[in-house]
C-alpha cells in the first residue's frame, strides 16, 4: 500500500478552525488532543460522530457571524409580515420598480425530496406549536416530479420518521426489494459475486411518483408549491443576507427582446430561505462560492457521476417484482468508475441505467454510448427482449460523500438534500439523507423562526444524526477507486466485512472531475456501434421518451464564459467532450460557412442534469435555469 | 356582454404517447396533461376582449373528471373570473360535448363562445361547429383575427383556409374558434396564480344539464400506425414500373 493518498487530520493552529476535515498540513499525532474526543490519538479534530461522546462535542466554529440578526427581516414596503394568519393574509404583496414581490416565513426553492420534507415538517412543528408559518415551494419543472429522476431502492429510515403512517396513506411504495444480485460483467458473461448491498427493508420504487405523492401531502398541510417557477436569482439585501429568490423573466426572444407576452419574473421572499435544487444546483452553486461554505469547513471538491436511466415495460414472464441486481465492470473500463442497475418494480415495469463517474480520463467516452452497449449484454438483453421503452432521462448524481460536505449554512437560510451531497455512494442512495437533512433544517428553521434560536443548529443536529453517522462510515469506498478498480474493490470489500468506516484516515478524492479529462492526443478514440432500433437507440429517439421541451425562443439557458473556448480548445485539444456526454445531444459541432468547427447549443434539448457545468475542462459552460415550466416531464423515473 | 370559453385537459404536446396494451385507447396513465394549446388561445383571445372592455366577464369551462380543476385554475390563473366544472368520468365524443355546452349557453347567455379549433388529443375539429348548429348560432372557425364593433353586434373574423384567408361577419351571439396565429396566450404569473386560488369553480352535472350522453358512436380498436417500411432503390425505370403495377398496385 505505498502509494496510498492518506492524509491524516491535523489542525492548524487552533482547533477552533474546523471539525472533521483533514487540512493542508499532516501531522501524525497530535499531543494537545482534549480528551474528550475519542481515544484514537490519529484523529484530531476529526473526529467520529458524536453519538460515543455525547456530552461533549469536539470543537467547531460555531456558525457563521451575526448570529444575532440572522433573521432581522430586510426592509419592505410591507409592514405585515408576521406568521400568523390565513394563507393570503400572512404575506404582503409590494411592488418594486415593476416587479412584484411577495413574502413568506419560508422559502424553499426545488420540491424535490429534500424540499418537500422539509415543508412538511415545518407544517408539522407549526401544528404541533399551534402556530402558522407560511411556507412557499417553488419548482421548475412544470409538475412536482417532473425533474425528479432516480434508480431506485427506497430506504424508508427518513420516511419513518416523517410521515410514521405512510404504509395506510396510499403511498407509492408497494414493491419491497426482495433479491439483491451483483454481477461482474465481462463482454460476455455475468460472474455472481457476494453482494455487498443488504436492501432488506427497502423498496424498489419510482422516486417521480413519491415525490409526486409527498407533494400532495405537503399541500394537504398548508404548503404552497409553485411548479412552473425557476429560480433564476439569488436576492441579497444591504447586509448581503439572503433574502429569497427572484424567478426568471418569462417571454424574452432568443435575441433578448421582450415577446408580446412578456412577464417579469416575481421576488418571493423567504424569512429563512432553503435551496434544496438536487446536485450541482444553479443558485446552491452560487451561494457555496459566494460564501465560501466549502472552505469554511475544509471539505474537498464535489465530485460526481452521470446516471443515464430508462424505464421499460417486459414480458410478463421476465418480471420478478422487488429483484435488484447492480454490476460492475463491462461496459467502462477498469479505469472509468462506474457500473449499471437493473431494479424490477411493479406493472411489469423495470429501471435500468448505467452510472459513470465524471472523473473519466477519455474525453471519448460517451456514456449514453455506454449505455446502448450495456443493453446488449446477454444478462440484460434477455430481460429486455419483448419489452418496450416507456421513458428516458438523465441526471448527475453527488459521489463526493462526506469528504465534500460544505457547511450549509449561509446568513439567511441553509442548503438540504443533494444541492449540499449527503448521497451514500457505496449503497448509492441519497433519497433517505437528503430527506432528512429537510427535516432537520426545517426544526433548525422553526427554531430560529418561532424561538429566536440560531439556523445553525442544522449543521450541529446534522452531525448528530444518522446521516452523519452513514456517511462517515462509508468515506473511504469511493475514493479507494482513484487507483484502480482492483484497489477499490479490495478496499471495499475490507471496509464492507471487517472496518466499516472505523479507520483512522479520510482518504481523499483526486482531481476535479473537469480537471481529470486527458487532452484527445493522449487517448485513443472510442468506436461506438450503431443502434438496433430495438435494444439501442439514437439521442433523438430517446430523448423523445423524455418529453422534454423547452419554449424554443428563448435565450439559450446554457451559458458560455467565453464564447470562443469551445471552438479554440474543447475541440481541438479535448475533441469536443461535451458532444459526447451530454445525454441530451445539446451540443454539436457543425461546419461554418469557411467549414471550420462551429458550436450550436440546442437548449431546446436539454434534460437538466447538469452535466455539462461538471465536466467541462475550463468550466467555460455555465447552467442557468430555463423559463419555469420546461426541460424533462418524468411520470416513471 | 359574458363569453364562455371551452378549454379541454388534453395530454401534453410535448409527452411521448403511446397505445394501451388492450388497445381501447392511449395510455393516460402517470402522462403530464395540460391544456389544449387551441384552448389557450381561445382564453387568450376571450381575455383580450374583456381587456379592451367589450365583455365584462370570462368564463371557463371544462368537462371531464376532477383533475379538469387543475386545467380551470390555469385558466383563472390566466384571468378568467370563474370556472364551471361539468363532471364527467369517461370521455366524450364531440356531439355530446356539444350538447353539455349547449345546455350551458341557454344557462349562462353568454354573447360568445369561444373554442380552440381542435384538441391535439382527437384531432376532431368538430365541437365549436356542432356548437354552433345545435344553439342555431352563426360560426366564424380558424380565427386568425377577431375584431368587434363598438355595439358588440358584430364581429369581424378573419378565417384562416386552404385558399387563403376570408374574412366573415358574424352576428352575436356567435361561436368562434381559434387557429395558431390568432394570438400568443400570456404566461399565468404567481400572483395571479395564487389570486386564482379564491375564484370560484361551479361544479356541475350531467343531470343538472339535463344532457342525454347516449352515442352513436363507440370506439373499436385503437392502434399505432404501423411502423414504416424502409425505402427500396430500384436500378432501372422497368423494375420502377413493374414495382409500381405489382407490388404498390398503383399503376
Amino acid at each position: 500500500m505505498h502509494k496510498l493518498l492518506v492524509k491524516l487530520s491535523s489542525s492548524s493552529s487552533s482547533f477552533s478552525s474546523n471539525p472533521l476535515r483533514h487540512s493542508k498540513n499532516q501531522r501524525f499525532i497530535l499531543p494537545l488532543l482534549p480528551s474528550s474526543i475519542t481515544s484514537n490519538p490519529f484523529t484530531a479534530s476529526g473526529s467520529p460522530p458524536r453519538p460515543s461522546i455525547p456530552a461533549n462535542r469536539f470543537i467547531s466554529r460555531f456558525g457563521y457571524p451575526c448570529s444575532a440578526d440572522l433573521f432581522r427581516k430586510s426592509p419592505t414596503l410591507c409592514s405585515n409580515s408576521t406568521t400568523f394568519g390565513v394563507i393570503w393574509s400572512s404575506r404582503c404583496i409590494s411592488s418594486e420598480a415593476g416587479r412584484e414581490s411577495i413574502e413568506y416565513d419560508v422559502l424553499i426553492v426545488g420540491a424535490g425530496p429534500a424540499g418537500l420534507s422539509a415543508a412538511i415538517r415545518l407544517k408539522q412543528l407549526c401544528q404541533q406549536n399551534n402556530i402558522d408559518l407560511s411556507v412557499c415551494v417553488v419548482e421548475k419543472g412544470a409538475e412536482v416530479g417532473a425533474h425528479i429522476i432516480s434508480g431506485n431502492v427506497f430506504e424508508p429510515l427518513a420516511l419513518d420518521e416523517l410521515l410514521p403512517h405512510w404504509r395506510q396513506q396510499q403511498a407509492p411504495i408497494e414493491i419491497p426489494a426482495s433479491s439483491d444480485k451483483f454481477w461482474f460483467l465481462t463482454k460476455d458473461r455475468a460472474i455472481s459475486l457476494p453482494s455487498p448491498f443488504d436492501n432488506k427493508g427497502n423498496y424498489v420504487i419510482s422516486l417521480s411518483q413519491l415525490v409526486r405523492w409527498l407533494g400532495g401531502k405537503a399541500e394537504e398541510l398548508g404548503t404552497e408549491i409553485y411548479p412552473g417557477f425557476s429560480a433564476s436569482e439569488v436576492l441579497y439585501d444591504a447586509s448581503d443576507k439572503v433574502v429569497g429568490i427572484a424567478t426568471r423573466d418569462m417571454g424574452i426572444s432568443k435575441d433578448g427582446s421582450k415577446k408580446e407576452n412578456f412577464q417579469p419574473g416575481v421576488d418571493i421572499k423567504g424569512r429563512v430561505t432553503l435551496f434544496a435544487e438536487g446536485c450541482r444546483g444553479s443558485l446552491s452553486e452560487k451561494i457555496i462560492k459566494k460564501y465560501k461554505l466549502r472552505e469554511e469547513v475544509n471539505a474537498q471538491h464535489q465530485t460526481y457521476a452521470l446516471g443515464i436511466k430508462e424505464v421499460w415495460e417486459i414480458d410478463e414472464s421476465k418480471h420478478n417484482p422487488g429483484e435488484v441486481v447492480h454490476t460492475l465492470g463491462w461496459p467502462l473500463d477498469p479505469k472509468t468508475y462506474g457500473g449499471s442497475f437493473l431494479y424490477h418494480m411493479n406493472d411489469r415495469q423495470i429501471a435500468l441505467g448505467l452510472v459513470v463517474a465524471l472523473n473519466y480520463k477519455n474525453p471519448f467516452l460517451n456514456p449514453y454510448e455506454e449505455f446502448q452497449k450495456l443493453k446488449h449484454h446477454p444478462a440484460i438483453k434477455r430481460v429486455l427482449e419483448g419489452g418496450t421503452v416507456l421513458q428516458y432521462g438523465a441526471r448527475t448524481l453527488n459521489e463526493g460523500g462526506f469528504q465534500s460536505i460544505p457547511y450549509p449554512v449561509f446568513p439567511g437560510g441553509a442548503i438540504i438534500g443533494c444541492s449540499a451531497g449527503f448521497l451514500n455512494v457505496p449503497k448509492i442512495k441519497g433519497t433517505h439523507t437528503a430527506m432528512k437533512s429537510g427535516m432537520l433544517a426545517a426544526e433548525a428553521a422553526f427554531g430560529a423562526l418561532h424561538e429566536g434560536l440560531n439556523m445553525n443548529t442544522y449543521w450541529d443536529n446534522l452531525r448528530d444524526s444518522w446521516v452523519w453517522k452513514e456517511l462517515y462510515a462509508a468515506r473511504n469506498y469511493r475514493p479507494a477507486f482513484e487507483y484502480g478498480l482492483l484497489p477499490g474493490l479490495a478496499v471495499s470489500a475490507m471496509e464492507h466485512y471487517v472496518l466499516k468506516g472505523k479507520v483512522p484516515f479520510t482518504l481523499k478524492h483526486g482531481k476535479a472531475d473537469h480537471e481529470a479529462t486527458d487532452l484527445a492526443r493522449k487517448c485513443t478514440p472510442i468506436e461506438y456501434p450503431k443502434p438496433d432500433g430495438v435494444l439501442s437507440f439514437d439521442v433523438p429517439t430517446s430523448l423523445y421518451r423524455s418529453n422534454t421541451n423547452h419554449d424554443h425562443d428563448q435565450p439559450s439557458h446554457l451559458r458560455l464564459k467565453d464564447p470562443k473556448i469551445p471552438e479554440k480548445l474543447n475541440f481541438p485539444e479535448y475533441a469536443a467532450p461535451e458532444s459526447r456526454y451530454c445525454p441530451a445531444r445539446v451540443y454539436e459541432y457543425v461546419e461554418d460557412e469557411e467549414g471550420k468547427p462551429k458550436l450550436q447549443i440546442n437548449a431546446q434539448n436539454c434534460l437538466h442534469c447538469k452535466a455539462c457545468d461538471i465536466k467541462d475542462p475550463k468550466q467555460n459552460i455555465e447552467w442557468t435555469v430555463p423559463e419555469g415550466g420546461g426541460g424533462p416531464a418524468y411520470s416513471l423515473m | 356582454m359574458k363569453i364562455l370559453v371551452a378549454v379541454k385537459r388534453v395530454v401534453d404536446y410535448a409527452v411521448k404517447i403511446r397505445v394501451k396494451p388492450d388497445k381501447t385507447g392511449v395510455d393516460t396513465q402517470n402522462v403530464k396533461m395540460s391544456m389544449n394549446p387551441f384552448c389557450e388561445i381561445a382564453l387568450e383571445e376571450a381575455l383580450r376582449i374583456k381587456e379592451a372592455g367589450f365583455a365584462k366577464e370570462v368564463v371557463a369551462v371544462s368537462i371531464g373528471p376532477s383533475q379538469c380543476v387543475d386545467t380551470l385554475r390555469t385558466g383563472l390563473a390566466m384571468g378568467a373570473d370563474r370556472g364551471i366544472h361539468v363532471e364527467a368520468n369517461s370521455s366524450f365524443l364531440p356531439l355530446t360535448i356539444a350538447k353539455i355546452l349547449r345546455s350551458l349557453a341557454e344557462v349562462e347567455n353568454p354573447g360568445l363562445i369561444f373554442l380552440g379549433k381542435q384538441a391535439i388529443d382527437d384531432d376532431c375539429n368538430q365541437t365549436g361547429q356542432m356548437v354552433a348548429a345545435l344553439l342555431g348560432w352563426p360560426q366564424a372557425t380558424f380565427a386568425s383575427k377577431v375584431v368587434l364593433d363598438n355595439d358588440k353586434h358584430v364581429a369581424t373574423v378573419d378565417r384562416e383556409v386552404d385558399g387563403g384567408l376570408e374574412t366573415l361577419s358574424v352576428d352575436l351571439p356567435a361561436v368562434i374558434t381559434t387557429d395558431l396565429r390568432l394570438n400568443q396566450p400570456r404566461y399565468a404569473t404567481l400572483p395571479n396564480i395564487m389570486k386564482a386560488k379564491s375564484k370560484p369553480i361551479k361544479k356541475m352535472t350531467l343531470e343538472d344539464l339535463k344532457v342525454d350522453i347516449k352515442s352513436d358512436i363507440e370506439i373499436v380498436e385503437v392502434t399505432e400506425p404501423p411502423k414504416r417500411k424502409s425505402g427500396v432503390i430500384v436500378s432501372s425505370v422497368d423494375e420502377l414500373i413493374d414495382k409500381l403495377k405489382n407490388e404498390a398496385h398503383v399503376v
